[in-house]
């Protein structure tokens, strides 16, 4: 396969995070002129390989060689002087600057002697830059007038402006709609004549097999295998990608489901979020709902909760239709939601654990508006006790804590409103193993009691490990329910990669 | 980090920790100390009980502001408005308490009143209308400055009830009354912050904001609540000035505002919200007040203690941010 010469060549690279492994022994060669597909599960290590290869993190071993010799990019802007550009999936230009302005940031012509920025000269290059990829830009526009792809154009236009040889697309189409990625491809294909070596992170598999060269994968950190894309298949590669058995992270889920129905949702829909979702939940059951990032998973819990409006349908409680306006009314009935970011909106980090897992329970510790201090200290020793929390003292503030135990005390928070739905998002996000299985047992545990939960989760083992049904959305709809008898890794792939298939 | 280790961690050190600890959390106490003890043998006059209820009278004003500046700086918000609102309290009560057949009480009424009046406006401005805190108080401040011009026509308002000026001048027990409400002041505040539901919110409200909503408290009202109770104590602090100096001023308070923060910041709370103590807040703004009262009999001149004063602010920002 060496019609091409190489352009990188990653060898034995290694990424520890404080002694934790992010990847380990990844090898990764790019050939000129082409595109060359990275795959693998969310946490699967495709990030951190490109954040070494683009100077954000410094490996802890291993080597890199450009077009044979090594080179030591340690910094984003080293990786940018030996040609390496990166367009990260989350763009963040500055908006209220001009696109050419944007573009030229930090190394702005000047005029000579006087040294004042040149502006003709910018947006006569700028202009010039796009004319070349046949894109009609308006170099003076301010970023904020541009839509999400023409934003993303000008990202890639910036990233071809530094005479870059190898350009690291992160999840470039996640954002782009189906006419808006043909210009997308059609810009990659000039590239790749022009002998550029171009890194393509995706989830879309029909994307990947229509523009990739070779495909590599990875997997929890370690890198699998590299193909030419037309010697692979759809159900190989993704049985590339999944390959694993699942541990004995996950407890025996003993059977709780009840015939009761506890929350039916009816085709709901949030304009720009999602559309016509429906679904029930019984008591006593774990509801996966998975897909890929920006599915509409966790904006289906938030609207749930009423942090985002409905536009149509309902949401019934045993039956009975329910207004949500605002989180509380969600808490009045009943409901209860674990956010996926703890520290965004799960903990008040500078204060107490005690303070923390009573916070949405202050009027049961409280009479009128007196807080009953020793009531207060009872209830959160209680809750420190039954969910095994690690943490000397009630009083200990929360951000000294580790991951585990932050999410134990969001949910010890929830816990204490008597909540009958439990929604979870990514409940063990960021957390290890030992804790991952204490969730997990805590959960089965709550089922047990009557609890219903809804669990958010990307990842698939746990998805796969701890739900009695999964439904899989993608683009902000629901694409199939599975049971779990049926359920597969592959069959959620499949569905959440919006690729319809026979049940 | 793993849970198992920070637990064993913190046993092993306890004893250390625990001195730093201490440090840390009360080393501005440490502070005060320090300059009184320098001062009393730098200055035969400091330490002297005319002295101390001279110090005292003084603080007590920037005091009562500064406490009611803690809330707001709690919830991550900044009250530019107090030095402004001071004056016009000040201005109303003084034009009730004119002669001596005046209703005191009504008096009185009206300035606090009118405090916490332009105190929930400027809760309103911020909670309903998200203008951010700065700008909202930044208008008040010059909205309640003139308002003041406006009602006194720009004429200082004398001639006050001698009734109305025991406030400012009388004490109990030896104390002076100024003192006194500064210590009912603090102590219903401590109250209402660590005893009350709602100090809960306070805290909770600066420290995430989004996590408050998420977990169902109303953040908008903890943040009117907030403007409301700084609003009322620069009402207060303008009765109890409007006493002491036996006349309504309009151009009273000017960059009061300034010492109130000064004093909360140096006591030790984060103006990034939801870290902080009250009690702290009272030893800032006795920092202060040794430092004006120290300083001017030493005879340091007044442009000099402008100097040392702003670097004693940068100094405690520093040190606070190690312990945090």
């Amino acid at each position: 396969m060496t019609v091409q010469p190489f352009l990188i060549e990653m060898k034995g690279i290694s990424k520890f995070f404080n002694g934790i492994k992010a990847i380990s022994n990844v090898n990764l060669n790019i050939r000129k002129g082409t595109v060359h597909a990275l795959m693998g599960e969310n946490g699967a290590g495709k990030s951190t390989t490109m954040k070494i290869l683009s100077g954000i993190y410094k490996p802890t071993e291993g080597t890199i060689l450009m077009e044979g010799k090594e080179v030591f990019p340690h910094t984003p802007k080293a990786a940018l002087d030996y040609g390496i550009a990166m367009i990260h999936q989350e763009l963040s230009p500055i908006f209220e600057m001009t696109v050419a302005e944007n573009i030229f940031l930090g190394r702005e012509p000047l005029y000579p002697k006087v040294h004042l920025v040149n502006y003709p000269k910018m947006y006569k290059d700028t202009k010039k830059m796009f004319e070349n990829l046949d894109l009609s830009i308006n170099p003076k526009k301010k970023m904020k007038e541009l839509s999400v792809s023409e934003i993303q154009m000008v990202e890639i236009v910036k990233a071809v402006s530094y005479d870059s040889k190898v350009i690291i697309m992160d999840e470039p189409t996640s954002s782009l709609a189906d006419k808006e990625v043909e210009q997308l491809f059609s810009i990659i294909n000039r590239l790749k004549k022009d002998g550029k070596g171009i890194i393509y992170i995706s989830h879309k598999m029909d994307e990947i097999f229509r523009i990739a060269d070779d495909i590599t994968v990875f997997r929890d950190g370690e890198y699998i295998s590299t193909n030419l894309a037309k010697d692979l298949d759809q159900e190989t590669l993704i049985k590339q990608m999944v390959g694993r058995e699942l541990t004995d992270v996950f407890p025996e889920r003993s059977p709780s489901i009840k015939e009761e129905m506890a929350l039916s949702v009816e085709g709901i829909s949030a304009p720009g979020y999602f559309e016509n979702v429906s679904f029930q939940v019984k008591k006593g059951e774990i509801l996966g709902l998975t897909g890929l990032m920006g599915a509409g998973r966790t904006e289906v819990a938030k609207a749930i909760f009423g942090m985002i409006p409905i536009e149509s349908g309902s949401i019934k409680l045993k039956g009975e239709p329910i207004k949500i306006k605002e989180p509380k009314d969600a808490i009045k009935h009943g409901i209860a939601f674990v956010t996926e970011d703890r520290k965004e909106e799960g903990l008040v980090l500078p204060m107490s654990v005690k303070q923390n897992i009573t916070l949405t329970s202050l009027k049961d510790v409280s009479s009128g508006p007196m807080m009953k201090r020793k009531n207060e200290n009872e209830v959160a020793d209680d809750m420190i006790k039954r969910l095994k929390i690690k943490t000397y003292h009630r009083n200990q503030l929360v951000e000294t804590l580790s991951g585990g135990n932050q999410q134990k005390i969001v949910l010890a928070k929830w816990l204490l409103t008597n909540p009958q739905i439990l929604i979870l998002d990514e409940p063990t996000r960021g957390i290890d193993i030992g804790a991952k299985t204490e969730i997990y047992k805590l959960m089965d545990h709550l089922t047990q009691e009557g609890y219903s939960i809804i669990m958010i989760s990307s990842e698939m083992p746990e998805v796969l490990g701890m739900s009695d049904r999964i439904i899989v959305l993608s683009e902000g709809k629901v694409m199939g329910t599975l049971s779990s008898i049926d359920a597969t890794q592959e069959k959620i792939l499949s569905l959440a990669t919006a690729n319809k298939m026979e049940v | 980090m793993n849970s198992q280790l920070s637990t064993n961690t913190y046993k092993e050190t306890k004893g250390k920790a625990n001195v730093k600890h201490m440090l840390s959390e009360y080393g501005i106490l440490l502070a005060l100390l320090g300059m009184v003890v320098v001062l009393t043998i730098l200055s035969p006059n400091f330490l002297t009980s005319a002295n101390m209820l001279n110090l005292f009278k003084q603080v007590s004003i920037n005091a009562v502001l500064a406490i009611g500046m803690t809330f707001v700086i709690l919830t991550k918000g900044i009250d530019l408005s107090v030095g402004s609102i001071l004056a016009f309290s000040g201005i109303i009560t003084a034009s009730f308490v004119v002669g001596n057949d005046t209703n005191l009480f009504l008096g009185i009424i009206a300035g606090l009143g009118a405090g916490l009046l332009l105190g929930a406006v400027n809760g309103i401005i911020v909670a309903k209308w998200k203008v951010t805190p700065f700008i909202a108080t930044l208008g008040m401040m010059a909205i309640a400055r003139g308002l003041t011009y406006i009602y006194s026509e720009g004429q200082p308002i004398s001639g006050l009830s001698d009734a109305f000026l025991i406030i400012g001048t009388g004490g109990f027990i030896g104390i002076p009354f100024a003192v006194w409400i500064v210590l009912i002041t603090f102590a219903i505040c401590s109250i209402l912050l660590y005893r009350t539901k709602f100090g809960r919110y306070v805290y909770a409200v600066g420290g995430n904001e989004n996590a408050a909503r998420t977990s169902g408290l109303n953040v908008d009202r903890t943040l009117m609540s907030v403007y409301c109770i700084s609003g009322l104590l620069a009402g207060l602090a303008g009765v109890l000035l409007t006493s002491r100096i036996s006349s309504g001023l309009p151009q009273s308070g000017v960059s009061y505002e300034l010492d109130a923060i000064a004093a909360v910041v140096i006591g030790g709370t984060s103006l990034m919200g939801g870290r902080g103590r009250l009690w702290g807040t009272l030893v800032g703004a006795l920092i202060i007040g040794v430092l004006n009262n120290g300083l001017d009999l030493l005879a340091v001149s007044s442009y000099w203690q402008q100097v040392i004063k702003g670097a004693i602010i940068i100094i405690a920002v520093l040190v606070d941010r190690k312990r945090t």
